[in-house]
């Protein structure tokens, strides 16, 4: 049965994929064979997913090597979830991808962007598949080192100095991980998460493993770009080229969110850590901080791609506040917005990519009176940008409610606050852009431009009307989320 | 007794905040990642230290072995070698191209080009 190896496959597919691609050297067959692997990760990931779902928990032995000293891929409804949010993100954005890359990208390095979109896959896909936590760390770099190089892809120069300080903060996030890591093993002798999770409670009482946890909570949260860990970010997504900011910024943090998950509920999930080591209060606050400072920045910036980037950093800011808050209710809502967000930033983000295709800038003075020359785009940045805001029907509005509920239910209403506050800043930065694109008229010699070929307005509108479908239906997206959340809280299973 | 097995952590805790302060401090690009690389040959140095039995030889079945270090360790750390080659050398290259673009490598003369603009 071919499909009891899908876990394997999910990974190890994208992977042998990435340097047949170098060997082939030619753009359109690197793009169909990118295609074909995605389309099939996705249709591996559901299988799981569906699996997940029928029967519980998959533990899948590499080289059936007896965990807890094999490495284990350990699938529940977290990691099967997250699998099949980033296939989906990659299925939609490559067929979007040709259209935008061959605009931006030299056509000579064509299938090397392919080659590393591939390995990026890759990496992400391990990062959620896997049980082991070492494993983890070398799917992190695969991920991170093939997003410096997408970044660096960029035309403007500053995606060169982006792509650098980008590689010296991954790094340095990276390695914090994995000293957080050595020291765990220090005490428990142990790699594997499962087994980590029963020999935790033991040691927790030591420095060493109070440390290790320090480690990790900010190696991670620098690859996840919590505030004031963040300022990577801004240049990452606005000088990569526009197919990349679209994938990383839906995929790329998301994963990294997973990870602390991960950490944070299964490796310590049978201890109450956040209220053991005082971290609730220090990750509420950097959330809060995140959700208003981001969104305030926002709202000053004149390159419409460094607005979206910034709003992803307030995002990151409900994601960790659902995190901190610590129930079913703000883990669902966390969860849900892992996936609820990679659809809206990943369609506003490829609504960028058409700007620029066609008008050459995503600064908002160019942006001016582009409403009526590229009607179709310009109407999916505000259905985007609405459901970024949190406009009922749409998806963002789940997510928020999901996010206010816990926050009630727990009595801290400040929260609330602390997210009508956002959303309102939202509108305000998400205003700014509509208002240039349809109040003003197009600035005096302006050229004259049409609308976005289809083979990038159709991926585009998938993506916007998906996250109007999930909005307006979300039992489906919400239940798995909501089990999710039992799982990770549930501790072992 | 102790002694050993905490100097060699003393060590460790030195090159990690010598690589540290270098990636920081420094305005140099290819400083920043020599600094990188300290700090990450110093977690090195952190998973061999710790993996070590005293009198302990190497993992082999043989006569008269009957004390050895932890070995998986030492395999992690082959791997986040090959790891941190990868990164030295992606750094690097993008150095040579941020020198072809702005024609400097100190970080602040590019980022007052950056600024210029």
């Amino acid at each position: 049965m071919i499909a009891h190896q899908f876990p394997a496959l999910q990974v190890v597919v994208p992977l042998i994929a990435a340097p047949v691609c170098v060997i082939l050297r030619d753009a359109r067959v690197a793009w169909t064979i990118a295609l074909v692997v995605t389309w099939a990760a996705l249709g591996m990931a559901l299988t799981i997913l569906h699996r997940v779902l029928e029967g519980g928990t998959i533990s899948y032995l590499l080289g059936d090597w007896a965990a807890p000293w094999g490495i284990e891929y350990r699938i529940d409804m977290v990691n099967a979830f997250l699998l099949v949010i980033v296939t989906t993100i990659g299925s939609v954005v490559i067929p979007y991808a040709r259209a935008s890359v061959e605009a931006e990208i030299p056509a000579p390095r064509v299938y090397l962007f392919y080659c590393m979109y591939l390995l990026n896959l890759a990496g992400l896909l391990g990062i959620v598949i896997t049980g082991d936590v070492f494993n983890l760390f070398v799917f992190l770099e695969i991920s991170s080192l093939s997003s410096y190089v997408l970044i660096s892809l960029g035309k403007d120069r500053r995606a060169l100095t982006a792509a650098y300080r980008y590689l010296v903060m991954g790094t340095i996030g990276a390695t914090f991980y994995i000293i957080g890591v050595g020291m765990m093993y220090m005490m428990t002798g142990t790699l594997n998460m499962a087994d980590l999770a029963t020999l935790m409670p033991a040691v927790i009482e030591t420095r060493t493993i109070h440390v290790a946890l320090a480690f990790l909570t900010v190696g991670l949260s620098l690859k996840l770009a919590l505030f004031p860990l963040h300022v990577w970010l801004p240049n990452a997504y606005t000088y990569a080229p526009s197919t990349v900011s679209a994938f990383m910024a839906a995929t790329g943090t998301k994963v990294a969110v997973y990870a602390l998950l991960r950490i944070v509920f299964t490796v310590f999930g049978a201890v109450d850590l956040l209220t053991v080591a005082d971290a609730r209060e220090m990750l509420m606050a950097l959330a809060a901080a995140a959700m208003i400072g981001a969104s305030a920045t926002a709202i000053y910036q004149n390159n419409v791609k460094r607005v979206l980037a910034y709003s992803s950093i307030a995002q990151i800011g409900y994601m960790v506040l659902g995190i901190s808050i610590a129930s079913v209710t703000g883990l669902a809502g966390t969860i849900v917005h892992l996936f609820n967000h990679a659809l809206m930033k990943a369609g506003l983000f490829m609504v960028l990519g058409c700007v620029f295709l066609r008008v050459g800038s995503v600064m908002l003075p160019d942006m001016e009176g582009l409403g009526r020359r590229m009607p179709f785009t310009m109407a999916a940045f505000v259905a985007g940008g609405l459901s970024l805001v949190g406009v009922p029907t749409s998806v963002g509005f789940i997510s928020k409610w999901y996010l206010v509920q816990a926050a009630l239910e727990r009595g801290w209403w400040p929260l609330v606050v602390v997210i009508m506050v956002t959303s309102l800043l939202a509108v305000i930065y998400i205003w700014r852009i509509v208002e240039a694109a349809y109040f003003r008229p197009p600035r005096a010699g302006a050229v004259a431009v049409e609308e976005a070929p289809l083979s990038m307005l159709v991926p585009t509108w998938i993506m916007i009307g998906a996250a109007y479908y999930f909005g307006i239906d979300a039992t489906r997206t919400l239940d798995i989320a909501v089990g999710a959340a039992e799982t990770l809280l549930g501790g072992l299973q | 007794m102790e002694f050993p097995g905490v100097l060699g952590y003393w060590i460790v805790v030195v090159l990690m905040m010598t690589g540290f302060y270098i990636v920081i401090a420094h305005n140099n690009l290819v400083k920043k990642i020599v600094g990188l690389n300290v700090f990450q040959v110093s977690v090195f140095l952190f998973y061999i230290a710790m993996a070590k039995v005293k009198g302990g030889t190497a993992p082999i079945i043989a006569e008269g072995i009957v004390q050895y270090s932890n070995p998986l360790p030492h395999v992690l750390i082959l791997t986040a070698i090959v790891v941190g080659v990868a990164t030295t050398a992606l750094g690097l290259a993008l150095v040579v191209r941020i020198r072809d673009a702005y024609g400097t490598i100190e970080d602040d003369e590019i980022e007052a080009q950056e600024n210029d603009r």
